[in-house]
């Protein structure tokens, strides 16, 4: 259940700070393609917390309870998602980032059969976090081989984020036992993966790879930065307002 | 040379009389050009414009399936908006040239949309009336006779009718709601529906583009009629949900087989146009944000596709 929250607390809370982008974008074309997103992201999570809710000990939970009802050190997402969306580039790092680790997961959870339910949320996931995936690649390059300031601007956003990347590879219990179980792969691995990816994209986007300085980890155990409270204020005004209603 | 002109102009009106299309390598009268170019940039606008008082709504909607419900729409409505200026492009004018009217505030969108969408009803009652009365202006179209156009308002308005249907299910899901929803949906319904009304422009007496429009088969039912039709297809759906329509002289009336209904506050319809909406302003300005915000964006896609040409 914990790996599954994971699993789905880091779809939504990246949906979410994506569908602040609409309307927003650079471009129409950009518009859609976030939406697009944003929109894969929520139909995971929907899959992935109504997976995990079905299979908490104490009292079944729907997605919606598990979205819009717990507090934000329940939520068990990784930091880098819930960082703000910044300008373009700050968004398309963060995504780039993430895509790359999500498309790498996914692929394993697809394949795995400890959870063969999981492995079928997984396996669609793997055809969408592709296409993220090539959408942020594109991206970085454009940027970082596009104008001396989209340069300088794409390679600022990846320095910045960089210290939220180490929590991504960075196993505890439920990682370990996951791991075990077969669930979710083990993270030097994929960690290896990664790099090789990452490095790819950034070479041909004449980008240079930040050193791994201090790691900045937290979002597994609950523990958030200032951000996902204001988010999570927003996003779930609703029902705490009008507790048990329909919508 | 005036003759050949006369010769053309003759044909053509026997064309569009014969419903025939029109597309764009056609000899086509320039005022037929301009009209069209006027009305398929505007309704582009009111597509990218109609993005933000819904997306305000998306980080807030109560569920994830309304979410995801909300995000496909307001991505439907980019889409429009794309389609749309490529209808406008096949009439010799570039999408950048009509983005620019838009941000300077010379090109007009739906007056509709700068109104404010203030609680979660109002999502409701945006997809159920606004996009209800978009349908109704834009169905006729999909007969239009400028080609392209008809074949972007076939694939607008499928999409349109699910909006409109979405919008309905969030005011019906309200009506079983609690009382503090219901008065959300009825509050909603308020707001929106003289504005909704609006959306089917001056009455036909005061119409300016009505008749020329109508010979050339771009307009084929006049505002009032349109109007009518709203009023009479909506009722019946409020009614069936539980919700009072806003109008104290709104009456079946037996003879026309239609509702008699209130006078429409000009007023507030002139002004809105005129810029003194409650949000045209800030409409305008989180156009011009994004646009200004996205430039250096822009820029960067242009540079590396240039270097990339350059190199092949
Ligand atoms: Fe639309
Ligand atoms: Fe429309
Ligand atoms: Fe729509």
């Amino acid at each position: 259940m914990h790996a599954l929250l994971r699993l789905g607390d880091d779809a939504l809370v990246l949906a979410q700070r994506l569908g602040e982008w609409c309307g927003h974008a650079p471009a129409l074309e950009e518009d859609i393609a976030l939406t697009n997103i944003a929109l894969d992201l929520i139909g995971q999570t929907q899959s992935y917390l109504s997976l995990a809710g079905s299979l908490d000990p104490d009292a079944p939970k729907t997605d919606d309870e598990l979205a819009f009802l717990r507090s934000e050190n329940e939520f068990k997402n990784l930091l880098l998602v819930e960082q703000t969306n910044g300008h373009f580039g700050d968004t398309i790092a963060r995504q780039f980032l993430f895509d790359q680790y999500a498309l790498l997961r996914a692929k394993h959870v697809a394949q795995q059969t400890y959870d063969l339910d999981a492995a079928a949320i997984a396996t669609k996931a793997v055809k969408e976090i592709r296409y993220h995936a090539a959408h942020s690649s594109k991206w970085i390059i454009r940027l970082g081989d596009g104008t001396s300031e989209s340069h300088s601007r794409i390679q600022k956003s990846i320095n910045d984020l960089w210290a939220y990347t180490g929590e991504m590879f960075t196993a505890d219990d439920v990682d370990i036992a996951g791991s075990i179980a077969g669930l979710l792969p083990d993270l030097s691995a994929l960690k290896t993966q990664w790099d090789i990816e990452i490095d790819s994209v950034l070479a041909e986007a004449k980008l240079v790879r930040p050193q791994d300085g201090a790691m900045k980890t937290g979002g597994r155990m609950g523990i958030h930065t200032e951000a996902l409270g204001t988010m999570l204020a927003e996003m779930q005004i609703l029902p705490r307002t009008h507790p048990g209603a329909s919508w | 040379m005036i003759e050949t002109q006369e010769h053309l102009r003759k044909e053509f009106d026997a064309y569009v009389a014969a419903d025939k299309k029109i597309e764009p390598k056609d000899w086509m009268p320039d005022a037929y050009r301009k009209t069209l170019i006027r009305q398929i940039s505007q309704h582009a606008h009111s597509e990218i414009v109609g993005m933000l008082p819904e997306g305000k709504w998306i980080t807030r909607a109560p569920s994830l399936q309304r979410k995801a419900i909300l995000l496909a729409k307001v991505q439907d409505e980019a889409g429009h908006g794309l389609y749309l200026y490529s209808a406008a492009e096949t009439l010799g004018v570039d999408r950048a040239d009509l983005v620019a009217d838009l941000l300077s505030g010379k090109a007009k969108y739906s007056s509709i949309f700068n109104y404010p969408s203030l609680t979660w009803a109002d999502i409701g009652a945006i997809g159920w009336l606004v996009d209800g009365a978009a349908i109704m202006n834009q169905v006729p179209l999909c007969r239009c006779s400028y080609g392209p156009y008809a074949r972007a308002m076939t694939r607008v308005c499928k999409e349109e009718s699910f909006h409109q249907r979405q919008g309905y299910s969030i005011m019906m899901q309200l009506m079983k709601g609690t009382d503090a929803q219901k008065e959300m949906a009825q509050d909603a319904l308020n707001r929106w529906w003289w504005p909704a009304l609006m959306m089917f422009g001056p009455s036909d007496s005061e119409s300016m583009h009505s008749s020329q429009n109508m010979k050339w088969n771009i307009k084929r039912f006049s505002n009032d009629e349109l109007r009518q039709r709203m009023v009479d297809m909506t009722v019946p759906q409020a009614e069936c949900i539980g919700l009072k329509m806003p109008d104290p002289d709104l009456k079946w009336n037996e003879d026309k087989g239609g509702h008699d209904f209130g006078e429409i506050d000009w007023t507030e319809f002139y002004d809105v146009i005129a810029g003194n909406g409650i949000c045209n302003k800030e409409r305008l300005e989180d156009r011009n944000k994004a646009h200004d915000d996205g430039e250096w964006v822009r820029d960067a896609a242009v540079a590396y596709s240039e270097k990339r040409n350059a190199n092949t």
